[in-house]
């Protein structure tokens, strides 16, 4: 199968959905890819690494949209990018199918069977393709980094000759992942760190990373089944703003991150939030692309509010590094979805089903709600229960059969004891006696032994073995033409040399092992 | 000379069957297994001065001079012998004693005294005798069959044919008619039959151990360990000798139920390893072609994965053994930890050709034993390791165990390497474990080949991680 990579045409996008290491992790996987000339440049990978990587160079998108099985991008495709395509093209890319309902009307119309990734559900067995997260991480990094630039003072605060710098106090909204990074980032900066959520089981996490978790004093709880928070009460909202107010008054740069997919982005830090901060800070707005959640955000601008407060509402996307991530997070959905060899768009499987937004020519958007939330999934229990059950009784059943196929085979060796005892000599009984008794303690001793002393302990019962010497001394006597004795001389001989070996490789061997 | 009262003998016996018994005890745990080592000792030395002290026994001139020699060969062989080569010593040990049973056997039946027993008692003897040598004359050809396997003298692909099994039951059914006319025979004219009934039996261990592959040689060499046992049993009977038998029954029944634990660690029916009917359970049907590729890395590009690694798991085989690559390998776990590496070892329940081997190699190599791990303590943290290296080790970490029902290792346990982020497999060639199976673990997207001698990749390893 043919995985093609066109040149993202977006002009501020800077990733590519492959890199060079997706491109060999492709290959391995069974495809074969190919890229569109300068497809990595902006993110400093050249045509040669993806070469030498293994991927053939082709020079139009047209070629790549024309020809492949499935094609990779990061951007969703625009109108003519979509004319390009070819019928049962399968694409992977960011969509947001629930702002561009047009585009997926089109890529429907083209019978295009076209994967959002932002749309893949955020459960477990989908971690590792989430784009979303992979991105978030990125940008909340960036976000600290893109702040403290702009702040143009210490974060970390120090006690020199030159007289004492005050640490900054950061704070962060949202503890997403994006806000869990940025939380990161800062703490390990040296700065003091706040982060406020409305979703009350994120405090753990917000603590975990080095920030103080902020909260109001109203009961409720934003979090949701679909791992977002909701839309807030009219009294909670009053509550937050106020607290806002009070961090702003405080704070030197404060980090937004608060999302709601498929809406525009809450406004949190109003005008008056803005105006009350100190000249110098800063605000970076992580939610500029879905409107902001501070009302003086412009997208795509860097500007400074003629009280001096600095608005950051575009970041450096480390184009790099994202397309690595980027292109690893679309490996591991082709892997799932069976490789070159076994490529298969499942239907029935969770995560394609809802990523999979149009196919064969349907619009497959919104899809079925799919809860995460821990507290989900009650119906486990009753599964097992009657199976526990169950397994009682066939365990009853078991050890019913055990016992009397135990009871059998006692009977079955009295029987044989009795005949013994019947017909043999009182001295072979005797003997008898001692050897069944020794038979069950030598099994019982070895049952526990250590799995890693199995060779010691084969060497010693080798040497002890070796006990048939005492057979060889009770045969010899004083006259050597004795052909009996010359045996017994022999066995003796052996047997020394076996129980001499024995002893001697155990003690080495017990000498190595130490702690 | 002093010479022993029968009830001071006896005292001393019970006493040398009770050092064996804590001698066996004490090699449960590491702790306890040097003192282990002691009690047998003395046990020994105390089981075989009551023996020369006693009553009717002559010769000492021969008996000290016979144990004289021996001491000076046994201490030689096993202070020379490599760990990497004490299979191999441990299988030609038992064989010493299945012709010394032998010998005790013919001795025995030539001692006029034995002679003058009559009636049922008379006849016991004579099953006892012809029993001790048939168990005896097995263990010795089949242990040096084992020995030759081990070390490489006889092929260890498993040797067998149709009706083989038929053979041996034919074999069998010979050796106890001959059981019958020597019991019948008066005085020692039972010798030929006796002789007759040798051969026949050192046959069967031959062909019996030939069998068997190279695979299941720990099982066979425990096993072979407790037919020792059962052997020096015999003679005890034979002789009437109470600590004969109570040694000779600890040292055969601890040595098969051994065996039966590394059967069951094999998940493969005890009676089919040591009759060698079929090799596993594998359903027969078709097995699962094998898919993906084979990729390999160089050692720079290895060392440079293990210098990101933050978890490192170990899983050295047999061909650890043969490179005696434990040294470096240690060495390099040593790097390794310095650098803040959590590096632990994997071992197999089989790894290796000995019960245990892989544990004996690595406390040569003075590795720390907490750091070596067995297979079920490890598995739960195979998804969490980084890098797994395999060093010559190939059935054990064989997914075809869990999910191809054709193959004939279905059903054994394995070490789940191919859980980890990446696996590295350190081998000379492509070739098959001694299952005869094809690995699918080369072929997983995870797994990268390294190839080349073991040693010398460690060693080559070493230097890139230190640079």
């Amino acid at each position: 199968m043919k995985v093609g990579i066109p040149s993202e045409i977006f002009p501020s996008e800077l990733r590519v959905a492959a890199t060079p290491k997706t491109v060999k992790r492709l290959q391995k996987q069974g495809f074969e890819v190919y890229i569109q000339k300068g497809a990595g440049a902006k993110a400093n990978f050249s045509d040669k690494d993806f070469e030498e990587a293994g991927a053939k160079i082709v020079a139009t998108a047209a070629e790549i949209y024309g020809n492949s099985d499935i094609v990779l991008k990061v951007k969703e495709p625009s109108m003519e990018e979509v004319d390009m395509m070819r019928e049962g093209l399968v694409t992977l890319s960011y969509l947001w199918p629930a702002q561009n309902q047009a585009l997926l009307q089109k890529l429907a119309d083209k019978k295009v069977n076209a994967i959002a990734m932002d749309a893949i559900p955020r459960i477990s067995r989908a971690q590792k393709m989430d784009v979303l997260s992979s991105m978030a991480n990125i940008a909340g990094y960036r976000a600290v980094i893109e702040g403290s630039f702009h702040f143009g003072r210490f974060l970390n605060g120090q006690i020199t000759a030159a007289g004492k710098v005050e640490p900054a106090k950061v704070l962060v909204v949202g503890a997403g992942v994006a806000g869990l990074a940025a939380i990161g980032a800062a703490n390990s900066l040296g700065a003091i760190v706040r982060a406020f959520d409305t979703r009350k089981e994120v405090a753990e996490q917000i603590e975990s990373m080095g920030a103080t978790f902020l909260t109001v004093e109203i009961e409720e709880d934003g979090a949701t089944s679909s791992g977002y928070s909701k839309e807030m009460s009219k009294e909670f909202i009053e509550a937050e703003m106020k607290l806002f107010l009070e961090q702003a008054k405080e704070v030197d740069i404060i980090i937004t991150t608060a999302q709601i997919p498929g809406k525009p982005a809450p406004k949190l830090i109003m005008d008056y939030h803005v105006e009350a901060m100190k000249p110098g800070s800063v605000i970076v707005d992580l939610a500029a692309s879905t409107g902001g959640n501070c009302a003086y955000t412009k997208n795509g601008e860097v500007y400074t509010t003629p009280n001096g407060v600095t608005i950051v509402g575009k970041l450096n996307q480390l184009p790099n590094q994202a397309s690595q991530l980027y292109g690893n997070n679309l490996c591991h959905l082709l892997d799932d979805m069976g490789k070159a060899e076994k490529f298969k768009i499942d239907m029935e499987d969770a995560v394609v089903s809802r990523a999979m937004v149009t196919h064969n020519g349907k619009i497959n958007w919104p899809p079925a709600p799919l809860p995460v939330s821990p507290t989900a999934g009650g119906g486990a229990k009753k599964v097992a229960a009657p199976t526990a059950e169950e397994l009682k009784v066939s365990e009853e059943e078991k050890s019913k059969k055990a016992a009397m196929s135990m009871l059998i085979r006692l009977g079955v060796v009295g029987v044989l004891l009795l005949l013994v005892g019947k017909y043999a000599p009182a001295d072979f009984i005797q003997h008898f006696t001692v050897f069944i008794l020794a038979v069950f303690v030598g099994w019982q001793l070895i049952t526990n032994v250590a799995h890693s002393l199995h060779t010691p302990l084969m060497a010693v019962t080798n040497a002890i073995s070796g006990i048939i010497v005492v057979g060889g001394l009770l045969q010899t006597t004083d006259d050597l033409s004795n052909p009996m004795t010359i045996l017994a001389f022999i066995a003796i001989l052996i047997a020394s040399i076996n129980i001499v070996g024995g002893f001697v490789v155990t003690h080495r061997m017990l000498k190595m092992f130490k702690k | 000379m002093i010479v022993l009262a029968k009830e001071i003998q006896t005292a001393a016996y019970l006493f040398a069957s009770i050092l064996f018994i804590l001698s066996l005890g004490g090699l449960s745990s590491q702790e306890s297994a040097k003192r282990g080592v002691v009690y047998g000792i003395v046990g020994m030395i105390v089981a075989i001065i009551a023996t020369v002290l006693g009553q009717g026994v002559a010769g000492h001139v021969y008996i000290i001079g016979a144990i004289a020699i021996a001491s000076v060969i046994g201490l030689m062989l096993a202070r020379k012998v490599e760990m990497t080569s004490m299979p191999q010593l441990v299988a030609i040990l038992h064989s010493f004693v299945g012709l010394a049973a032998v010998l005790v056997g013919f001795g025995s039946y030539l001692d006029p005294k034995s002679h003058e027993l009559t009636g049922a008692a008379h006849i016991i003897h004579l099953v006892e005798v012809f029993a001790g040598i048939f168990i005896g004359a097995i263990t010795f050809t089949g242990s040096i069959i084992a020995w030759g396997k081990l070390d490489g003298k006889v092929p260890s692909k498993p040797w067998s044919f149709k009706g083989l099994q038929t053979m041996n039951l034919i074999l069998l059914l010979v050796c106890i008619a001959l059981g019958v006319l020597f019991c019948r025979a008066h005085g020692t004219e039972g010798m030929l039959y006796l002789m007759i009934m040798t051969a026949i039996a050192s046959f069967i261990g031959i062909v019996l151990v030939m069998a068997i592959g190279g695979g299941d040689m720990p099982v066979v060499v425990s096993m072979l360990n407790s037919y020792s046992g059962w052997a020096a049993s015999a003679a005890g009977f034979m002789l009437g000798n109470d600590l004969l038998i109570v040694t000779g029954a600890l040292v055969g029944s601890s040595g098969a139920i051994l065996s039966m634990h590394m059967c069951h660690a094999m998940n493969r029916p005890f009676f089919s390893v040591i009759f060698a009917s079929g090799s596993g359970n594998g359903s027969g049907g078709e097995k699962k072609a094998m898919e993906g590729e084979v990729t390999a890395l160089n050692h720079e590009e290895v060392a440079a994965l293990l210098k990101e690694a933050k978890s490192v798991v170990i899983v050295p085989g047999y061909g650890m053994a043969v490179a005696k690559a434990q040294y470096p390998i240690y060495d390099m776990v040593q790097t390794l930890r310095k650098a803040g590496k959590n590096v632990r070892f994997a071992i197999h329940p089989v790894a290796g050709r000995l019960p245990g081997h892989m544990n004996v190699l690595l406390a040569e190599a003075n590795v720390p034993y907490d750091i070596v791990l067995e297979m079920d303590e490890i598995n739960d943290d195979m998804p969490d390791t980084d890098v797994v290296m395999v060093i010559g080790a190939n059935d054990v970490v064989n997914p075809s165990a869990q999910d191809d029902p054709a193959s004939s290792i279905y059903g054994m346990p394995v070490i789940e390497a191919w859980k980890a982020e990446k696996v590295i497999i350190m081998k000379r060639s492509m070739s098959a474990g001694y299952s005869g199976e094809d690995n699918p673990l080369f072929y997983k997207p995870n797994s990268e080949m390294l190839y080349g001698d073991a040693k010398a990749s460690v060693e080559k390893l070493l230097s890139y991680l230190k640079a």
